[in-house]
């Protein structure tokens, strides 16, 4: 196990996506577990007479129109986004990558079924389903949590599947089969740990995805609820300020944009690397 | 590929110039109004949603008297009217060669059905409290109606200048609510759910006919488009502009003029006196000390705005300032709270509506209370969600609501009202205040309520709503005040 992350690591430090996407990945991180502990104020506290303050020593980045600290604000929400995202596709690893393996693995109806439902799933472009499932259960972080993951879930099983299936036509997995190793079995002991290295790929990509869509939700009133700020909210209460105070709109913008370009970078880069195959044609 | 796009082009132009073409042409006696609140319908003697009032009263239905927008009560459908000695009847003379949009002509049937249709039991009236006073209504003549009361009402001519006193035709009154038949100086055209109301000038009107030919009403729920129809044109005016934030920036355009006036929104942090915690009348007390009221004031409206202690206007002769009965001080509060028997706080809800001042607000108490222990869980509400938990089942903690009614102190004597306030004291007070015609004593009975709901703290009492209102400067005729919930046209026009 640490073997391979030194390899991948000696490997990841020639790939200058891998460095850029993984440092501002790794710096988003650190932020996010320290706002679990700490931030400059408390984000929850209101203090009119300091508000729409432009940057100064106090308050580095300014602060909005409660008097709030922007910048603290902004590592709050950087943590509360971790979360979202983090527990979202745990979802949709959690059921997707089962359904696509036992899909793989029964063939016939069942992969019909799985694979039809997940087209339906498809269908919808994930932030509409995101929000007619908020709209459902109502807004809230943890309802926001189960409507990312849930359009996390046929993203996974599709890849989980189709990796599967050019596993399942190797030959060591019919000397399994000889052996009289039942399909489960297979699934789990050899096609799981072949195609983990697409999944963890995928991961970083549908974390990307799901940062974005907890904002798309923040910023239309059906995620993340005050007092927590949350980085699309941030940007719905700074519309209104646009004409005057831009900045309140252009930090959360910011954070949101480098994080995504971050973890895409990163996942791109991580496929680089963990491919042997693209890794050799270079 | 390039034949598809040159059509394109060509159908985006042509659109372009049909819709400019029409604006130039009709800028002089065409205007947008925009509103934030679509309301549910359009009929005012069946519902209690402001916005119903703000799109049809004046323009499309008149009562027997008219509210102006000074707040002085001014003869409507009656041309005047006289009262008895002892104050009790009422006698109306109506006008002549009055009709309805849909032909109908004007009686005094149509006053006798309009008064007992909203007194009758079956009533859906929101206001039904208006007529509890009428003993009965009886046409002399068609052109004279005769109202006794059981009691002498002092508020009695007021009361009949609200939107839910508006006089209907029998034919036409159980389809107001979608397409309502007045006799206003506008008729009503059309309603594109969730985007417009159109009105259109009424020409067979009996008195001044309207300067506009067609009033829209374009519904905006969303502040910051609310900035930029304003900036882009698309929108002449908004009686009341939903981002105060904005209106500094409107202020410095020498396009718009911004009319900062007075309303009769008492904005409160409603409290249901019945539930949990909020029994006690300490809890109560500390939540009134907690509340910075200019810190509310500044943050949620921009400084517009003005503190009240009490459920009264305070432009109103008869209001009495209280804020110094429980001024902020969260010592105090700490300390009431602790002998309440929760000294570490407690957790409870709050549910708000979608205007900034409940949203902003909002969060702004729940820091506050926050600050001496009470944990408020902000739960955002749609209004009709708003209206079916918090209005119609109760089912709340806290609530931040503006009550735009005029002289509703009323509602405290309802036990059975949102905030379960039962105070036979109140309800006393209220019958008393019923019977009273005099002015200063009515003004004196009115003082011991503001102080008696202030002393219970049924609410917490944050401020007196501000009227924002934005409008192009060639515009002349909108209201500057709101005693009463309208958008009164009748006297609009353009300059240029």
């Amino acid at each position: 196990m640490f073997r391979t992350l030194v390899e991948i690591l000696r490997h990841g430090l020639k790939n200058r996506s891998f460095i850029i996407g993984g440092s501002i990945s790794l710096l988003f991180f650190l932020v996010a577990f320290l706002s679990y502990f700490w931030t400059p104020y408390p984000v929850e506290d209101i203090n009119i007479a300091d508000k729409l303050l432009l940057p100064s020593a106090e308050y580095l980045l300014g602060t909005d129109h409660f008097g709030r600290d922007i910048l603290s604000m902004l590592i709050k929400g950087a943590g509360n986004s971790v979360i979202v995202a983090f527990v979202a596709i745990g979802i949709g690893i959690g059921c997707g990558v089962p359904l696509g393996l036992t899909a793989a693995a029964k063939k016939g109806w069942m992969d019909e079924l799985i694979m039809r439902f997940n087209d339906f799933t498809f269908a919808f472009p994930s932030l509409i389903s995101a929000i007619m499932i908020t709209a459902i259960l109502g807004p809230g972080s943890i309802n926001s949590i189960i409507a990312i993951g849930i359009f996390n879930i046929p993203v996974f099983a599709r890849v989980a599947r189709g990796a599967a299936l050019s596993i399942w036509k190797r030959e060591f997995i019919l000397a399994a089969r000889s052996a009289g190793k039942g399909r489960f079995k297979i699934s789990v002991e050899h096609i799981l740990p072949n195609i983990s290295s697409m999944l963890i790929v995928q991961t970083t990509i549908q974390f990307a995805l799901g940062i974005l869509a907890e904002a798309g939700l923040s910023y239309l009133g059906l995620g993340t609820q005050p007092p927590m700020p949350s980085w699309g909210k941030m940007l719905n209460e700074a519309q209104t300020f646009m004409n005057f105070a831009p900045q309140l709109a252009i930090y959360p913008g910011l954070a949101i944009a480098l994080t995504v370009m971050g973890l895409n970078l990163f996942g791109d880069g991580l496929r680089d690397v963990l491919d042997p195959k693209l890794r050799r044609s270079r | 590929m390039s034949k598809m796009k040159f059509i394109v082009t060509l159908i985006v132009l042509t659109l372009g110039i049909a819709i400019n073409a029409s604006s130039v042409m009709a800028a002089k006696d065409s205007l947008n109004l925009g509103m934030v609140l679509e309301p549910p319908h359009l009929d005012p003697t069946a519902g209690a949603a402001a916005a119903i009032d703000e799109v049809v009263y004046a323009n499309i239905f008149e009562g027997l008297t008219r509210i102006d927008k000074n707040g002085v009560v001014k003869p409507g459908l009656a041309s005047s009217w006289t009262v008895s000695e002892d104050q009790k009847t009422y006698t109306f003379n109506l006008r002549k060669g009055v009709s309805f949009h849909d032909g109908a002509s004007f009686d005094a049937d149509d006053v006798v059905f309009s008064l007992n249709r909203a007194r009758a039991k079956d009533s859906v009236n929101a206001q039904k409290a208006l007529f509890k006073p009428i003993q009965s209504v009886t046409a002399e003549d068609p052109h004279t109606v005769v109202v006794t009361l059981s009691q002498p009402t002092g508020s009695f001519l007021f009361n009949m200048g609200w939107g839910d006193a508006v006089i209907v035709d029998k034919a036409s009154a159980e389809k107001n609510k979608s397409n309502p038949i007045g006799t206003g100086p506008f008729k009503f055209s059309k309603w594109v759910r969730g985007d417009r109301i159109v009105m259109v000038r009424n020409d067979a009107y009996w008195g001044t006919p309207a300067k506009l030919k067609t009033a829209t009403i374009k519904i905006i729920p969303d502040p910051a488009a609310a900035v930029s129809a304003m900036m882009a044109g698309d929108i002449d005016a908004f009686a009341n502009f939903p981002a105060p934030e904005s209106l500094a920036q409107f202020k410095s355009d020498p396009r718009f003029k911004v009319v900062i006036g007075t309303t009769e929104g008492e904005t409160i942090l409603s409290t249901n006196n019945q539930s949990g915690p909020f029994k006690k009348l300490k809890v109560r007390q500390a939540i009134a000390h907690a509340l910075d009221r200019k810190a509310i004031i500044d943050g949620a409206m921009f400084g517009y705005g003005t503190p009240i202690g009490t459920h009264f206007a305070p432009h109103h002769p008869a209001y009495i300032d209280l804020i110094a009965t429980h001024p902020y001080n969260l010592a105090k509060a700490k300390q009431l709270l602790a002998e309440a028997g929760y000294p570490d706080g407690f957790k409870a809800t709050i549910k708000l509506p979608p205007p900034s001042y409940a949203r902003r607000g909002g969060e702004i108490v729940a820091s506050q209370l926050r600050k001496i222990g009470i944990d408020l869980e902000i739960i955002p509400v749609e209004w009709a969600q708003w209206l079916d938990q918090v209005f119609k089942k109760r089912d709340y903690d806290l609530t931040i609501v503006s009550h735009t009614e005029p002289m509703d102190i009323g509602i405290y004597a309802r036990k059975d009202y949102y905030f379960a306030y039962d105070s036979p004291k109140f309800q006393a007070l209220m019958k008393k205040l019923d019977a009273t015609v005099d002015t200063k004593a009515r003004y004196k009975i009115l003082g011991d309520a503001q102080r008696l709901i202030s002393a219970d703290c049924v609410n917490g009492f944050m401020f007196q709503l501000a009227k924002h209102g934005v409008w192009n400067k060639n515009i002349r005729g909108l209201w500057e005040n709101s005693p009463v919930q309208a958008n009164d046209l009748t006297q609009v026009y353009w300059i240029n």
